[in-house]
This record gives C-alpha cells, structure tokens and sequence, in this order.
C-alpha cells in the first residue's frame, strides 16, 4: 500500500490512524472538524461514529473532532438513505458550511439506499441531494473503516505531494 | 399463540378498549389495514390490547371512501399517535382527535397520498410542497417559545422540539419526530419472509435482536413452526447481550447529560469491549444477521463462547464499580434526582413500557408476562423503583444490566447442543395474522404481522417501545429547567429510528 497517487501520506510503516493524523497535518496544519448528519439511518451507522470517540479509538488523538455547527465544519459524514422528511434540513446543513469542503456517505443506506432502497419515504442515498466525495461501505462500516475513509477523505483535500 | 380476532362496531372501538384497559389490560398498538389484498373491499382498523387471559384483537371495518371511526385517543391517550399514523398512511379518520396535525409524513407531502393504501407502489414519491409545521406553543406574558433541531449538535438522530418557557423553566414542550421516516413498513409489502428480515431488523440498528426476534416469532407462530432447543436459549443470551451493551451505554449517555467525564469514559471503553464480544460471538458488533424464522440463521462461535464466560466476569466487576463511583458522586446524583419526573398514574395513563415504565413503580415485562424463547424456563427477577426520575431511571438500568450478565451465565450453562434451525413449517393462509411481542433495551417492542400468498407479507407494522414512551418524554419535561432536557431526554435514551421507521 503506496499512498501519494491517491492524495494520501505513503503508508510505510504506519498504521492507517498515525497516516491519518500525518495527512490532517500536512493538509490542513490544524484539526479535522466533523459535522454528523444522520440523514435517515437506523442509528447503527451513528452508533459507530459515536464509537470513534470512546477511549479505545479515541479519534481525538488523530487530531479530529465532531463540530456542533455546520459553519466549523470541513466535513460532513452523512449517514441513512435521505429521508424526504430531513432533505430540507439536509440540505441547509449542507450549504452552511465554508469551502473547500467534504462530503462523505457513511455506510450502504447513504450511498445507495442499502436495504431500503426502493421505498417511497427516502432517497436511494445521499448522491441524489448532495454532492458526495468519499463512499465508506458496511452496514455499518466499522470504526476502522470509518477511521479509513476519513483518511481517503483528506487525501482528496490537497492530495499529498512527495516532491513537495 | 393464534388470538382470534373479534370484528367490532367502529363507534364501540374506543369503548372496549379503554374498558380493558380499565379492568387492567395494557395498550399494545393500532394497526390500520387495507382490506382489498386479503378479499375485502374497504380499510380497517385493529386495536391490540395485552389482558391477563392473552391478548384481545377487535377489529373493525370501514368503507374506502371517508374510512374513519370516533377517535379513543380522549380515553386511551395511548392511542394518540397511533390513530395520527394510521391518518398519515392510510387517511383513517380518528374523529374528533385532540391533535389533528402531521405525524410521520410532514406538513409538504400532499394531502390525499395514503402510501399504506394496496393501490399505491411502494416506490412512488410524490412532489413535496412547501408547508410548514405549525407548533403547539404556550403564550403569555414572559413566555417565549425555544425551537430545537432537528439537526443537533452531536452525534446525535435528528428531532425538533419545542419548548414554550418562562424564565429557564419549561411549561410545555412539543415534540417533531418522523424526520428518519423511511417507509420500512410499505417496503416488506409482497416480500417472502426471509427478503424482510433484514429490512425489519434494521428498525433501530442498535435492536436489531429485538426486532428481529419480534418478526421471527411472529412469522414461527404463521406457520407453525418450533424451532430447536439450542437457538431457544440462545436467542436468550442474544437479547441479553443487547440489553447489556445498550443498558452499559445508556448509563454512560445519563452521565454525558451531566458532563461526568470519568463515568462516560470508563462506561464508553465496557460499551465498546461488549461490541467486540458481541463480534467476537456472531461476527457483527450489533448482532445484525443472526437472529433468523425457525431460529438462528448461524450458530454462535465457539471461540466467542469461549471467551465469554471470564470476559463477563471482568466486565461485570468493572460495571459495578463504575456504578459505585457515580452514585458515590454527590454532583452527580444531586442532578439526577427529582429531575424529570414522571408519576406510576401519569406513566399507566400515557402507556410508558420498559426503563421508563420500571423506574415510575410499574411492573411490566414481557420476558415474564408473555415468556418467549427460553425465558420461561428462566427465573427473571424484574427490577423496579418508584422515584419516577432521573436516578430511578439509573438504578434501574444498573440492576437491569447486571441481572442480563447473570441471565447470560445461566444460559451458557443450560444451552443445549444440536441444531440451531429449523425450516419452516407450513405456507400460512392469505390473511392469517400474528401478533408477537419481545421486551427490548427500551421496552416492549410489538409486531403485527399478516401474511400475503405463498409466504409473503401482506401487512407488517411494528411498535416499538421508543414509538410508546416518547409522549412519556414530553410529559416529564414541563416543570423542569431548560437545561435538563438533554438528561432527561437521555435518561429514557429513545429511540427515533424504530419510531420513525
Ligand atoms: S448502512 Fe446499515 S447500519 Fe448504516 S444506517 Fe443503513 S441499515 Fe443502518
């Protein structure tokens, strides 16, 4: 796993947290600011996002934290199918947050409407309303691959130069 | 269990419901139905009520056009947001309802669109228009009115609420939910059982085993089926298990109400080692997948089972220990106690079930009232208190969580070998229904369950425990001071994606 054609810090021999909190400071050279949107989940999806922060992974040390406004947000990690019902809260969310910025489809229901797919009260996923720029697989994606993406995420931020 | 259904007027619905009620009988759910898929040719509507001698079905049935009933709500106010949905989805007018507005589809889906009708497809989304919700609010001199959400700061689901204040103190507050409505119900419509079950088990992703468990007993009862002994009792150390690491987060989630960092620290670090166990056991760390109609889909793991037994013991030792330092923590309790009470008549009247039931003097559990799994064979001890408040609600939950670790021990030391499933036994008859109900982290979860042609689901609803005790929120809350909302919204720690489906 080589990184820099993707925007992301080469592996070596770090692992993917250490990589990480390596690509938000070259990126940004201050912390990661995380706004949630729970656009429709069943709470599974969010309950691991809430897990990032116990003490085991404790993403804070990376370096990374969730914001309470949108307008403090570099990123916004959507989870759920977008509810027809949430779409305008969603949406405002969305447009209150400063550029450049982020946004990630967290788990099958926000990037293709997963197992409620199909139905008449949400979308097929987030892409239908928002622009969407890094897809994190599972039902849910576990705190890892959440962990992961986040890395992919910043990568695409200011993808990371090796001659530089 | 097969209770019979018995057709009723629609003027003597509410009556003999709230005449059951009455005699000692609790509420368990309406369901509003389409008749035309099963032979008839108009609505109806079913009222569900648990007795003592089972549960009473009644029945009754309304023409297609002006399909409505005089509503109970003024008698059941349990009823209350029931009869509002079966209004959204299937345009069954509860007459003279208190609170006629929106429940589930909001202010901008059109009026007329009654997505439960047969005739609707499951995946026609019509145009949303503008409208907007129109709070209850209290006014008066020195009263303001406080809007927030639906989006919140936290990794939090999304809800508005209203509160009407004078001064930090809150006089009312109006709850806005149904933002996660996904339409899962519509959705199961013409699926075989085994299609559902992974739709129905994502109600709330973090009850998957309830409700899946609720679905496949309702399915075994359609047809006919008994499943083996081991996945009996293993369904039992599943429940519990989910019990355990919500309960363990719950307790943690009281504390961040208070902002005890310690006790959310060291309850968030036993959360996260029972996930790993969790996943350890089944290969999910929510338990998703395994719970199964005729029993588990998979068999436990055997090196999870392995570990489990001195995993508990730690886990166990630790919680107490967590439990005595925040009890020991005067700030702490001083917070909790006399916040957000609610009283044993006002939690009867309003239908409050699990925690929230417990914790004001009510002894309600179904692991012991309608034994399901192997619980009969087990000896529940239920746990109530009688405060009513904040720190009920915690006493309740710690002694809950540690009769779980017990309940598990003891199921490890009496679950058999063998076969962990069993095919299904019989198609059911297009139009025979089931009802099944499981006690979840949360309370009683109920489903209704009628089967379509060759093992198909006609109709499914499902209601949940979250969907029930959120009015027993809104009713703890008035009296209280502004800033204790998140802790005592916390301390009954809802959940808005079973309600909202
Ligand atoms: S992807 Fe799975 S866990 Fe996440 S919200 Fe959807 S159903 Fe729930």
């Amino acid at each position: 796993m080589t990184g820099g054609s993707n925007g992301m810090i080469p592996a070596g021999d770090l692992d993917a947290a250490q990589r990480l909190r390596r690509t938000i400071q070259h990126t940004l050279g201050r912390s990661l600011h995380i706004r949630h949107l729970d656009a429709g989940s069943c709470n599974g999806c969010d309950s691991e996002i809430a897990a990032l922060l116990n003490p085991y992974h404790d993403i804070q040390r990376l370096g990374i934290d969730f914001v309470a406004s949108p307008r403090h947000a570099d990123l916004l990690l959507v989870t759920g199918t977008m509810t027809r019902n949430l779409e305008q809260a969603a949406k405002r969310t969305y447009e209150a947050m400063p550029e450049p910025r982020l946004v990630v489809a967290t788990g099958a229901c926000a990037i293709s409407g997963g197992v409620f797919a199909g139905a008449y009260a949400g979308r097929d996923g987030i892409g239908e309303v928002l622009p969407v720029d890094v897809r994190i697989p599972g039902c849910p994606p576990r705190p890892e691959a959440l962990i992961h993406g986040l890395l992919v995420a910043v990568g695409r931020l200011a993808p990371f130069d090796p001659a530089a | 269990m097969a209770e019979p259904v018995e057709h009723i007027a629609p003027v003597a619905l509410g009556p003999r419901v709230a005449e059951l009620i009455a005699d000692g009988g609790h509420f368990v759910m309406l369901v509003g139905l389409d008749e035309r898929s099963v032979g008839g040719d108009g609505l109806a509507i079913e009222a569900v009520v648990a007795t003592q001698s089972g549960l009473a079905r009644l029945r009754a049935q309304l023409p297609l056009t002006n399909p409505s009933y005089p509503t109970m709500s003024r008698m059941v106010p349990a009823a209350h947001w029931d009869e509002r949905e079966a209004k959204d989805l299937l345009g069954i007018v509860p007459i003279g309802h208190p609170d006629p507005r929106r429940l589930v589809l909001h202010e901008q889906w059109p009026s007329g669109y009654a997505p439960l009708r047969k005739d609707v497809p499951v995946d026609r989304q019509p145009a949303l228009g503008d409208h907007h919700f129109v709070p209850f609010e209290v006014h008066g001199e020195g009263v303001y009115q406080l809007p927030v959400g639906p989006i919140h700061a936290g990794v939090i689901e999304p809800g508005h609420f209203r509160f009407s204040a004078i001064g930090e103190r809150v006089l009312h507050l109006d709850a806005r939910l149904f933002f996660v409505h996904r339409g899962l119900e519509k959705l199961v419509e013409g699926r075989t059982f085994a299609r559902a079950l992974p739709i129905v088990e994502r109600a709330c992703g973090v009850c998957t085993v309830t409700h899946a468990l609720a679905y496949a007993q309702a399915v075994e009862s359609l047809t006919r089926t008994t499943i083996p002994d081991r996945a009996r009792w293993a369904r039992v150390l599943l429940a519990e298990l989910e019990r355990l690491y919500n309960h363990v987060g719950d307790l943690g989630n009281m504390c961040a109400g208070v902002g005890f960092q310690p006790a959310i620290s060291r309850l968030g670090w036993l959360r996260e080692r029972l996930l790993q166990l969790n996943d350890a056991l089944t290969g999910h760390r929510y338990l998703t997948g395994i719970v199964a109609p005729g029993g588990l889909a998979a068999d436990l793991s055997p090196d999870g089972l392995a570990i489990l037994p001195a995993a508990l013991d730690d886990i166990g030792a630790e919680l107490a220990a967590a439990v005595r330092s925040i009890i020991r923590s005067e700030g702490v309790m001083d917070r909790f106690q006399g916040t957000g009470l609610v009283g044993p008549a006002e939690a009867r009247t309003l239908g409050a079930l699990g925690v929230a039931a417990r914790a004001s003097g009510l002894l309600l559990d179904l692991r012991a009232d309608r034994p399901y799994a192997a619980y009969g064979e087990l000896d529940v001890s239920t746990t109530v208190f009688h405060g009513g408040d904040v720190a009920a609600r915690f006493h309740v939950r710690a002694q809950e969580a540690h009769e779980a670790l017990r309940l598990v021990r003891e199921v490890l030391h009496e679950m058999p070998d063998g076969p962990f499933r069993a095919p299904l036994a019989a198609v059911p008859a297009t139009g025979a229904s089931e009802v099944a109900g499981v006690e979840g982290p949360r309370g009683a979860s109920w489903l209704w369950l009628r089967a379509g042609p060759d093992g198909t689901i006609d109709r499914l609803r499902l209601r949940s425990a979250s969907f029930a005790n959120w009015p027993v929120v809104a009713a703890a809350v008035p009296g209280n001071l502004v800033p204790d909302f998140p802790l005592i919204n916390k301390s009954f720690e809802l959940c808005y994606a079973c309600t909202d489906r």
